[in-house]
């Protein structure tokens, strides 16, 4: 340090620029790593992107060998492929709709009401968002082999992805509901709505976000399901599925594709319902403020 | 009338759920444990008889891979940590304009398959790839190959949990009232200080809850050892995966499953009690 003032300029210069890049670095170290671990989390979906577009030599999409395309242009030409992105579908879709349905009903009890036995059911609806997948899907297996009814295929895949939907599905709309004005219903039985007009003119509107937001998380839960339908299937082939049974014989860039195709659907859902969410706090945050206003 | 109507709405509309998780998860626990406890052949049908055995046949037989589990999920939740944490804390307090892109960056991952995921390192961990060939040069691929590695199954597991262990720790992060900090500053604590001794104690139930949402899953997971492991790398899901589905020694798998729960449940238990126990503290100290 002495040595230092007393040295030459450039030296001190030199040092000085030194000492700021060490300071700099320190004061972003954590903005600097997390950067990096944002990069580790995205760059498996740029390959799944990338290899897209790869012309493979072999069965194989492991290694780049040039641009094309091809793929592209043939997405849809796997018939197992296409009938395995239907049977997700159709799967998806109906466990979306009961899941919601029977799952919100479930949070309007237990935010609404009280009752003996809340605790009991509150339990309920932890403990499978507790367990791992695997132990679901081979106690479900183990149920349907002794009963030895329904013989597994479509009909177990839904009985077992609405019952994992269902506990996500309660979380989120309760937590939409906690925070719900209850005045606003009052109001509209003082002015003569009937419980069930207040139900669909005041409630529900707002509810649905949280409703959107609980059938959409339900959805991806369904569509990305691997390790309970790989138990519960029987022959039925999901989309999941179809890709751990081409993973030996290698699977088609297509799957790339179809992958990035719902990437990017999944998205604009996600922007769409953002946006929804963001409209409803608009509107409650809205009304309470003109109110105070008015006088 | 109307009062014991009142009365019953909730149980009318809890009655579909319930139903559906009991029927359908409560039930086929009991249908597990008494499947664990037969006996016989799949030729001749498997009858109760209170084959206890097959715990300790099934334990012995699979010893390694049921330990190689628990391993993996261990090492794969400590790295996760390692680098969640920072990432969560520099989204909570480093953020600003970018904390949402960032959050965003987060849970895209979720937006691809699962299958998918794992199977895009698949690809990066390939012989031939880049990253391979680099970790080849720098002598930490023995052979040049980074696949059917005890690594290649721990990273894939670590990438696949990391966001359940950013977003808890996250969302308790960013409820603790930067006041607090500045307080601890102000009575001169070292920013290191103020981070040991006030912001990580006050951000230990969203760690809790980071690690118990990777670990949990991670025990079970089969996925990552199939894509991205060898013969030796096989975990205890990959086990129970193909006694039920290939084998179909249905005793066996079954009695492996609930050993799987019961020692999850078993560390869940005293994980929760010993860092249950410190969280509260950190608390409470804050109160005082």
């Amino acid at each position: 340090m002495e040595a230092g003032t007393a040295a030459a300029p450039a030296y001190v210069r030199r040092e000085s620029v030194l000492r700021r890049l060490w300071g700099w670095l320190r004061e972003h170290a954590v903005n600097i790593f997390a950067g990096l671990v944002i990069a580790y989390l995205l760059i498996p979906i740029a390959v799944i992107v990338l290899f897209s577009f790869n012309n493979p030599a072999g069965k194989y999409n492991f290694t780049w060998e040039g641009f094309t395309t091809y793929h592209w242009k043939h997405v849809f030409s796997i018939p197992e492929l296409n009938s395995a992105l239907g049977t997700s579908l159709q799967l998806a879709l109906y466990a979306t709709l009961i899941s919601t349905l029977i799952g919100t009903f479930m949070a309007l009890a237990l935010v609404r009401y009280q009752f003996f036995g809340r605790r009991t059911t509150n339990f309920l609806i932890v403990i499978p968002m507790a367990t791992p997948e695997i132990v679901m899907g081979a106690s479900l297996l183990s149920f349907f082999l002794i009963l030895g009814t329904p013989s597994l295929g479509f009909s177990t895949l839904l009985i077992a992805h609405v019952m994992f939907c269902i506990s996500f599905v309660v979380v989120v709309v309760r937590s939409r509901l906690i925070g719900f004005d209850r005045s606003l219903e009052e109001a509209a039985q003082d002015l003569g709505a009937s419980p069930l007009q207040t139900f669909w003119r005041v409630t529900f509107p707002l509810i649905f976000p949280g409703v959107l937001a609980a059938a959409l998380l339900a959805f991806a839960l369904s569509i990305d399901d691997f390790v309970v339908s790989n138990f519960n299937s029987g022959t039925t082939v999901t989309f999941p599925l179809y890709i751990f049974g081409a993973a030996q014989r290698g699977i088609p860039v297509e799957v790339n594709a179809v992958a990035t195709i719902l990437f990017t659907v999944t998205l604009i859902a996600m922007g769409f319902t953002v946006l929804q969410q963001r409209r409803a706090e608009h509107m409650a945050t809205v009304r309470p403020q003109q109110e105070g206003e008015a006088p | 009338m109307a009062t014991t109507r009142r009365r019953l709405t909730p149980y009318f509309l809890l009655f579909p759920g319930a139903f559906w998780l009991i029927v359908f998860f409560v039930v086929p626990m009991g249908y597990m444990a008494e499947l664990s406890l037969r006996s016989g052949s799949l030729e001749q049908g498997f009858q109760f008889t209170w084959q206890w055995s097959n715990y300790g046949d099934a334990l012995s037989l699979y010893q390694d891979p049921f330990i190689r589990a628990f391993e993996y999920a261990g090492a794969a939740t400590a790295i996760a940590l390692l680098i969640g944490y920072p990432l969560a804390y520099a989204i909570a307090f480093r953020g600003g304009r970018w904390k949402n892109a960032m959050l965003f960056a987060v849970i895209a991952p979720f937006f691809t398959t699962y299958l998918i995921r794992t199977y895009a390192w698949q690809t990066i961990l390939s012989d031939q790839s880049p990253v391979t060939r680099t970790l080849d040069a720098v002598g930490l691929a023995p052979g040049g190959h980074v696949l059917a590695t005890a690594g290649a199954v721990i990273a894939g597991i670590t990438y696949n949990f990391l966001p359940f262990m950013v977003l808890p720790i996250y969302a308790s992060l960013e409820r603790i009232d930067p006041r607090l900090i500045e307080a601890a500053k102000d009575l001169y604590a070292s920013s290191r200080a103020a981070f040991w001794k006030v912001t990580l104690p006050l951000s230990a139930p969203g760690l809790v809850a980071g690690t118990l949402l990777t670990f949990i899953p991670a025990c079970g997971d089969y996925v990552n050892a199939f894509f991205l492991g060898g013969a030796n790398n096989k975990m205890i899901g990959n086990v129970i995966q193909g006694l039920y589905l290939t084998n179909r020694d249905y005793p066996a798998a079954a009695a492996l499953s609930f050993v799987l729960m019961a020692v999850i449940m078993i560390i869940v238990f005293v994980y929760i009690r010993f860092a249950g126990s410190e969280s509260l503290m950190g608390e409470e100290a804050v109160a005082r």
